[in-house]
């Protein structure tokens, strides 16, 4: 800082100290996006009772700002695939998926989104594992998990979306055709 | 109107004809089991007497079952449960259909809540049902390939592209 008289005065140093922080653009859009992970309301099993329940005032996801369940895909960041995922099924989760604006997230909640769960030996019906038709970001074991699980794997994407540093990623693509 | 039991059973008995045979088992009411091409006569007869609710309407393969297996083959089968609420009686009725051509008499019109169950057997065990409403697969897909509750069901490989793996874990 360098002004007419060739110095700051020290009330305004303190001033800035207090009131300026100093980050990256793409610092704010991580901590923006993590703070407000909105999954959509979306159920297809047994997990999906627990996921209301998580939801609900007990455990409360408002806390990490994800508590706000939108009806539609397209206001979705985050989808949590709660419950065993049936071949009759699995076209309309891609869709939705695919519905969904960028950036998003899946969640596959439980032993069936996991892999097949229970069905997987004798489930002629049950897609073994949702990440055959989406990406997946977290994985819960459980059958269900409890919802201190699906909390833990909500903090383990919001840790995951700390470190996307989503401009950076676009400038390396766009740098590196 | 009061109904004998014993009176239905003799009527249809002798209204299904050639073999006709009342199974002897440990169940409320009797079980009757009749020839497929009078289940036509049969039903709306019992319908008449006044069993006005079918309970249920199942499908049943009974390859490799060894209680009917001198008998029964390796056909398949419908079993439909019927109550009076009126007498508070209960009757069984059983068909017995070839594998190659699984092909019976719809109730539809005269149980409507059959209508459901007979796309359940249909769906699961690939019966056909004449002169149902509606003969769609009801569960599954529209496009899925075989009957999955018959005991020679083959699991899929996949569906739509979606690889799915046996047992051994192979694709
Ligand atoms: S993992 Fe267990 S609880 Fe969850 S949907 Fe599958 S069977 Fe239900």
């Amino acid at each position: 800082m360098s002004g007419e008289s060739g110095a700051t005065a020290p009330s305004v140093q303190l001033e800035l100290k207090d009131n300026v922080l100093l980050t990256t653009v793409d610092r704010v859009l991580d901590w923006a996006r993590l703070s407000s992970i909105w999954p959509m309301t979306f159920g297809l099993a047994c997990c999906a009772i627990e996921m209301m329940a998580t939801g609900a005032a007990r455990y409360d996801l408002d806390r990490f700002g994800a508590g706000a369940f939108r009806a539609t895909p397209r206001q979705s960041d985050l989808m949590i695939v709660a419950g065993t995922v049936v071949y009759k099924m699995a076209p309309k989760v891609k869709l939705l998926y695919d519905q969904m604006p960028e950036p998003k997230w899946v969640i596959a909640m439980g032993a069936c989104a996991t892999g097949g769960g229970p069905y997987y030996h004798h489930g002629y019906h049950v897609m073994q594992g949702v990440d055959r038709i989406i990406p997946v970001d977290v994985y819960v074991p459980g059958c269900p998990p409890r919802p201190e699980a699906l909390i833990d794997a909500l903090l383990t994407l919001q840790e995951k979306i700390r470190r996307e540093r989503p401009l950076t990623q676009r400038l390396r693509q766009l740098w590196s055709k | 109107m009061a109904m004998k039991i014993e009176e239905v059973i003799a009527e249809v008995m002798e209204i299904a004809g050639e073999g006709a045979v009342q199974e002897e088992l440990d169940m409320p009411g009797p079980v009757l089991r009749v020839p497929r091409e009078s289940l036509a006569k049969v039903m709306p007869l019992l319908r008449q007497r006044g069993f006005d609710s079918l309970m249920a309407l199942s499908g049943i393969d009974y390859q490799g079952m060894k209680k009917y297996k001198a008998d029964a083959g390796d056909s398949l089968g419908v079993v439909y449960h019927l109550f009076s609420f009126a007498e508070r009686c209960k009757i069984t009725i059983k068909v017995w259909l070839p594998r190659e051509d699984p092909q019976v008499f719809s109730v539809a019109a005269i149980w409507p809540t059959a209508e459901w169950h007979e796309r359940e057997a249909y769906d699961m065990f690939g019966i056909r049902f004449e002169g149902h409403p509606d003969p769609r697969r009801i569960l599954l897909p529209e496009d899925w390939e075989g009957w999955p509750l018959r005991k020679d069901y083959q699991m899929p490989t996949e569906y739509r592209g979606i690889v799915h793996r046996d047992e051994e874990g192979q694709a």
